[in-house]
């Protein structure tokens, strides 16, 4: 049966052929092969090396900075400062110029001061350390609760906090204050039979992308810049670039190489625009690729934080009310993306009550970055805490209690949405049917259960779909793939055409090749430039039409398009063989030339993702070792296009969550840098470190998509804290409030518990 | 200023490039030989990112120098495959999907071909155990695993 | 700028004397997994690295007067290889095989790991607690070393300026020995020791513990050799309460530092924990033998 090209909707009676199934994805062979070009993989003929001098100083005043003698290395090309960018009004494209260059003072232990291009490491490196640069160290602060004290050292003395009524006139850390909040929580809370109300902490940490940031950037004498760099955002940074070095946007092309993994942390630049600056004033290509010590020091981390949670319940477990009061480190500048942390972590729960706060703090470390869902599963870990401690109490189990107040199609959200079709209740009830639910645990063993919400995004996104003259397809897409959408997308136009996957060759154009896109992130590229390919195909389709319509001579309504062929709408039209696409393809040039469909979106409709974790931990008593045993994801996924990219996103997410639970955090010396800048004591999970993953995909389609998928890439990690402390908590008798799990912190509250006994929801 | 010249066997062909002492293994095959596939992730030996096989052995390139490579052989990722056909790791990793982003792969490959050369039937823990020294932070290891037990049931068969 | 030189005699001679030869910095690679982090992390710049890998008696795993001689520069990965040798002295290679990853163990060496002497080396506890001896040769001649004497302090050894260490002779064992390496680490691989303990202990044939050596490891600024802790050992049949007390003096020997691998206070706490099991597994292996 033909689809309605006009109507984007799910339409859950369509034999799919493609989607669903698992093709061998179009980057795959070469990066198996070594093939596969990142970010640090360019050679261009006269490259210069471009490497960049940082304060070793957590936060000081910059007197002067002399780069004579670093200019009269041999081999040295081009030495750049602060005076070799424009200064900028206040605002976010001063902030970036600020922590790409730093001007009248640094931030943090890494910040950029200086860079050079020289013909060799070595040559840099030497002019480096002859860079005269002379600081006049401030104090400093760095963990969240410490930079909001009345007294504590201050990163800008003209900051005043934003979002506040009547907020005092003094200098300030505290950049802004949002609030979200629906219904009487006062009232909420007078019902309740048992409040529950609790702090926790957790440190900051980085995202750990095994691929460190790299560029090569190459400047014409009229103006024009090329650069190649790995990066989530490559229109995004077009337009940053642009506006820091004040020049046209038409005229910088950037090219997003591979991406060697980013969740979030490469949607902002450090290295570029130094090595476009170097570029020009060298006049040849320059090469700047971070190292690991630099990516831990100075690129976006992501937020340490401080939340009160406060939930109120019925004696037979209906929430009442909820409060949520949250404090977020984000660098020395605005930009943490704090305000999804009010209105996501208590939404899956049916709750009319709600008032959640949160403050963004200035403090002397890199501007943070997201690490999918930013600003949430660290609040989470709050809330899913409170959640088991209720369900302890009240002597419900955990899941019945969610069950209990999930969240359905019609629930009002905090930030204005209604929910559509969503599917919470299925993932809590596919959960609690699993087996690993109801197995038994063995000594010195606990289970915890986590829920999480996220939104999935849309947004700016363009596609085009080109059918060449055989009648294979290249699809030109806008967004960098992190894992996997490449092949998603190619399976959606392969289903929309009729055609197998293998004649779809998808490629991530540059920044001259389509129209803007907004960057890969909020889990909805597959969702947005999925749908942009649909409607490219569908664009495409109606063009194949017209051309079969012309090449029979009939009116172009007299024909339709079924599974890869056009043929007669009925019989009456005439006896005509079906028309291939191809069969179409080679006659292009007569019937009105190249076949093609684009389209330029602001894609809308995005389903909410839900979550359901349960992972079982093993406590060594005597040492505070925490081992993850067990471990399944459910989720929701609207509808699974690649089920095997989908799980890798489950099990990826509950690893990276698991790391952050567990051991991920920066250690700071007495002078605010940090001592564990490497993957020895940064410590990332490792293979030995972790159990198979079990997945499970719960699919509630999203009526918005043609294919009903949800973004995956984000929820798997919302839950993972929360999870694993329930787990924890489930095994030792308190449940830990401090991330991370450490060793340490787990033997002192193991202490705790032979001292005073179990905490009073672990009594039996 | 001179340079150190290093004859060395690469995946069977005979290479001479020219180096500094301070140049790593890993330097040399990206930077003199534009053989990218082998990966920087730390520099220290702690992601397995650049590994290589060195005289046989499963090392990592960014804790060898250059000239230490001298009279050497070493196999790198571009020389996995055969040909066009690929090797049954690399089919099994694809199948499987096995990497996300891919910048971990080639270095996995090669530690996962060295353990199955060596232990034909490796155990969940040996693999596990063996790729320690592998660091992913897309996948949580668990199709790579999947995808190493697969590659070594298909060599089993022969 | 002077380049950096390297070189790869092929002698003893040879490689002492480019090291006592040299007027700048000289530094010693076997496998450089030490020494190419601290050179490409900017830590050290020496003027010269002396590859010691191509001389013949830095390699190697011989059985030698009823004991065993292990080139110092031998890699992990032939020692844990190793079948006689790993039988006859599975704590040493319970070390061995902690060092880093497969990866680094291709070319570390022990030579290497007792060299660069971190406080949290996981070889060091094992073969001191073993009862080794380095050979050290050097610009004055060959001598003869306990294993314990060549660290002093974090980074720093006992060797003078031109001395190698050659190889390692681990001693006829007498029956009923046995000896086993634990360390405590977050993670389960690729972690440095937040504590390491080394225990080897030989019982007479009524099973009654006759000698013992107790090491530990990342909690001072060398290992330690705890002859208190020994004591409470021998002449026991390493029971519960022997083991208590053993706990007991493994906390008190701690000088522990607070650093970003673990506070004080869990490092006391925890080679208590450690040298219990350690025992347990030696006490094993040594009725096995």
């Amino acid at each position: 049966m033909a689809t309605d090209l006009d109507d984007l909707t799910y339409d859950p009676n369509r034999k799919l052929k493609v989607v669903g199934t698992n093709p061998i994805k179009a980057d795959g062979v070469d990066k198996v092969t070594g093939r596969a070009k990142f970010g640090a993989d360019t050679y261009l003929p006269g490259t210069l090396v471009g490497k960049i001098l940082r304060s070793p100083h957590a936060h000081a005043i910059i007197k002067s900075i002399d780069i004579s003698e670093a200019e009269k290395i041999p081999g040295v090309k081009a030495v750049v400062t602060r005076d070799d960018f424009p200064d900028l009004k206040p605002g976010p494209m001063r902030d970036i110029s600020v922590i790409c260059m730093a001007r009248d003072k640094v931030f943090y232990d890494g910040h950029q001061v200086a860079a050079v291009a020289a013909t060799s490491e070595k040559a840099a490196k030497a002019a480096l350390k002859v860079i005269k640069v002379e600081y006049v160290v401030l104090p400093h602060v760095i963990d969240v609760m410490d930079a909001i004290k009345p007294d504590a050292p201050i990163l800008h003395e003209d900051l005043r906090t934003k979002g506040l009524d009547d907020a005092p006139d003094k200098p300030t850390n505290i950049i802004q204050r949002a609030e979200w909040s629906m219904g009487d929580v006062e009232k909420g809370f007078a019902e309740a039979y048992l409040i529950v109300e609790r702090e926790f902490d957790t440190k900051p940490m980085h995202q750990g992308y095994i691929e460190p940031q790299g560029c090569m950037a190459n400047t014409t004498e009229d103006g024009q810049i090329e650069l190649w760099c790995c990066t989530q955002a490559h229109f995004v940074y077009r337009s940053r670039l642009a506006a820091i070095l004040e020049m046209d946007i038409s005229k910088i092309r950037v090219t997003v190489s591979e991406l060697g993994g980013g969740f979030g942390g490469k949607t902002n630049f450090y290295a570029e625009p130094l090595a476009i600056v170097l570029s020009r004033k060298a006049n040849r290509p320059v090469k700047m690729v971070l190292t690991r010590n630099e990516v831990f020091r100075a690129t976006g981390p992501v937020a340490g934080t401080h939340s009160r949670i406060k939930i109120g319940v019925t004696k037979d477990g209906k929430f009442t009310a909820a409060e949520c009061e949250a404090y977020f480190q984000t660098g020395p500048f605005t930009g943490s993306a704090f305000a999804n942390a009010p209105q996501a972590i208590f939404t899956r729960y049916d709750l009319e009550n709600v008032r959640a706060w949160g403050f963004e703090v200035a403090c002397n470390r890199p501007k943070v970055a997201a690490f999918r869902a930013p600003c949430v599963p660290q609040i989470v870990f709050g809330v899913e805490g409170v959640v088991d401690e209720i369900a302890r109490k009240l002597k419900m189990d955990p899941i019945e209690l969610r069950l209990k107040n999930a969240a359905v199609e019609g629930y009002k959200t905090i930030y204005g949405d209604t929910f559509g079709p969503v599917g919470f209740v299925e993932t809590l009830e596919a959960a609690k049917a699993h087996p690993h639910y109801s197995a038994p645990l063995g000594p010195n063993q606990g289970r915890g259960i986590g829920c999480g919400f996220w939104f999935n995004r849309g947004g700016e996104t363009t596609a085009s779909l080109n059918i060449t003259p055989d009648g294979s397809v290249n699809l030109m897409l806008g967004n960098p793939d992190v894992a996997g959408s490449r092949v998603s997308i190619s399976m959606m136009a392969a289903e929309e055409l009729g055609i197998s996957v293998d004649k779809v060759r998808p490629i991530i154009g540059d920044t001259s090749s389509l129209g803007y896109n907004h960057s890969t992130v909020g889990s909805r590229v597959t969702f947005s430039a999925g749908m942009a390919i649909v409607q490219s195909a569908r664009a495409a389709i109606k063009v194949l039409c017209q051309r079969a319509a012309i090449m029979w001579d009939v009116p172009e309504d007299h024909v339709v398009f079924e599974d890869g062929y056009v043929r007669p709408a009925s019989t009456n039209v005439g006896d005509f063989e079906p028309l291939s696409i191809a069969d179409i393809a080679k006659k292009a040039g007569t019937t009105g030339g190249a076949i093609a469909g684009h389209a330029e979106i602001n894609a809308k409709g995005a389903g909410p993702g839900f979550g359901v974790h349960i992972v079982d931990v093993e406590v060594d008593k005597e040492t505070g070792g925490v081992q993850v045993v067990r471990y399944t994801v459910v989720e929701d996924a609207g509808k699974a296009i690649h089920p095997l990219q989908v799980e890798g996103q489950f099990q990826g997410g509950a690893v990276q969550g698991l790391g952050w639970a567990l051991n991920e955090e920066y250690i700071y010396d007495e002078n605010g840098c940090m001592e564990n800048p490497g993957f020895l004591d940064y410590r990332v999970p490792v293979c030995s470190d972790v159990p198979m993953i079990d997945t499970v995909i719960i699919e509630v389609p999203n009526p918005r998509h043609p294919y009903g998928l949800r973004g995956v890439g984000e929820v798997p990690v919302v839950p993972t804290l929360a999870t694993i402390a329930n787990a924890i908590g489930d095994a030792i008798g308190t449940r830990p409030r401090s991330l991370p799990m450490s060793p340490p912190k787990v033997l002192k509250l193991i202490e705790q518990v032979a001292e005073n006994g179990v905490d009073e929801a672990y009594v039996a | 200023m001179a340079k150190n010249h290093i004859t060395t066997t690469i995946n069977g062909d005979e290479y001479e490039f020219l180096c500094d002492t301070e140049q790593t293994l890993l330097d040399c095959l990206r930077d003199e030989l534009f053989m990218t596939g082998t990966k920087e992730g730390c520099a220290s030996g702690d992601c397995g990112a650049c590994n290589v096989m060195l005289d046989g052995q499963l090392v990592c390139s960014c804790l060898v120098l250059g000239v230490e490579a001298d009279g050497k052989s070493v196999e790198t990722i571009e020389g996995m495959a055969h040909g066009d056909k690929l090797h049954p790791l690399q089919q099994k990793f694809l199948e499987l999907n096995g990497l996300q982003c891919g910048i971990c792969t080639p270095g996995i490959l090669i530690a996962a071909k060295a353990l199955l050369d060596r232990n034909p039937d490796p155990t969940e823990t040996e693999i596990r155990y063996w790729l320690a020294g592998n660091l992913c932070r897309c996948t949580g290891y668990d199709k790579v695993v999947r995808s190493v037990q697969a590659a070594a049931e298909e060599m089993r068969k022969g | 700028m002077d380049d950096l030189r390297y070189e790869a005699p092929g002698t003893l001679e040879a490689a002492v004397a480019l090291l006592a030869g040299e007027k700048g910095e000289a530094r010693v690679m076997a496998g450089g997994t030490d020494v190419l982090v601290l050179l490409h992390g900017d830590i050290i710049e020496p003027d010269l690295l002396v590859d010691i890998k191509n001389i013949p008696e830095l390699n190697g795993i011989t059985q030698e007067n009823g004991g065993w001689r292990v080139g110092a520069a031998t890699n992990c990965m032939d020692i844990v290889d190793h079948q006689e040798f790993s039988a006859a002295w599975p704590g040493v290679v319970d070390g061995v095989k902690l060092i880093g990853s497969i990866q680094v163990k291709g070319r570390a060496s022990i030579g290497g790991n007792l060299a660069n002497a971190s406080p949290g080396a996981d070889t060091v506890p094992a073969i001191m607690a073993a009862g080794a001896t380095a050979t050290v040769f050097g610009p004055k001649g060959q001598r003869e070393v306990p294993v314990e004497d060549i660290a002093i302090a974090p980074g720093k050894t006992s060797l003078a300026k031109g001395e190698i260490i050659v190889s390692f002779f681990f001693p006829p064992r007498p029956p009923h020995s046995g000896g086993a390496y634990l360390r405590f680490t977050p993670r389960t691989e690729m972690d440095i020791a937040v504590v390491g303990v080394g225990i080897d202990l030989t019982l007479d044939d009524g099973g009654t513990c006759q000698a013992a050596r107790v090491v530990l490891g990342a909690v001072a600024a060398r290992a330690l050799l705890v002859d208190e802790a020994a004591a409470t050992l021998i002449g026991t049949a390493v029971d519960d309460d022997a083991l208590a007390n053993l706990a007991a003096a493994a906390s008190a020997a701690c000088r522990p530092i607070d650093d970003k691998r673990g506070t004080k206070e869990f490092r006391v706490k925890v080679a208590a924990v450690l040298a219990r099991r350690t025992a347990l597994i030696a006490l094993q292996r040594a009725k096995q033998s």
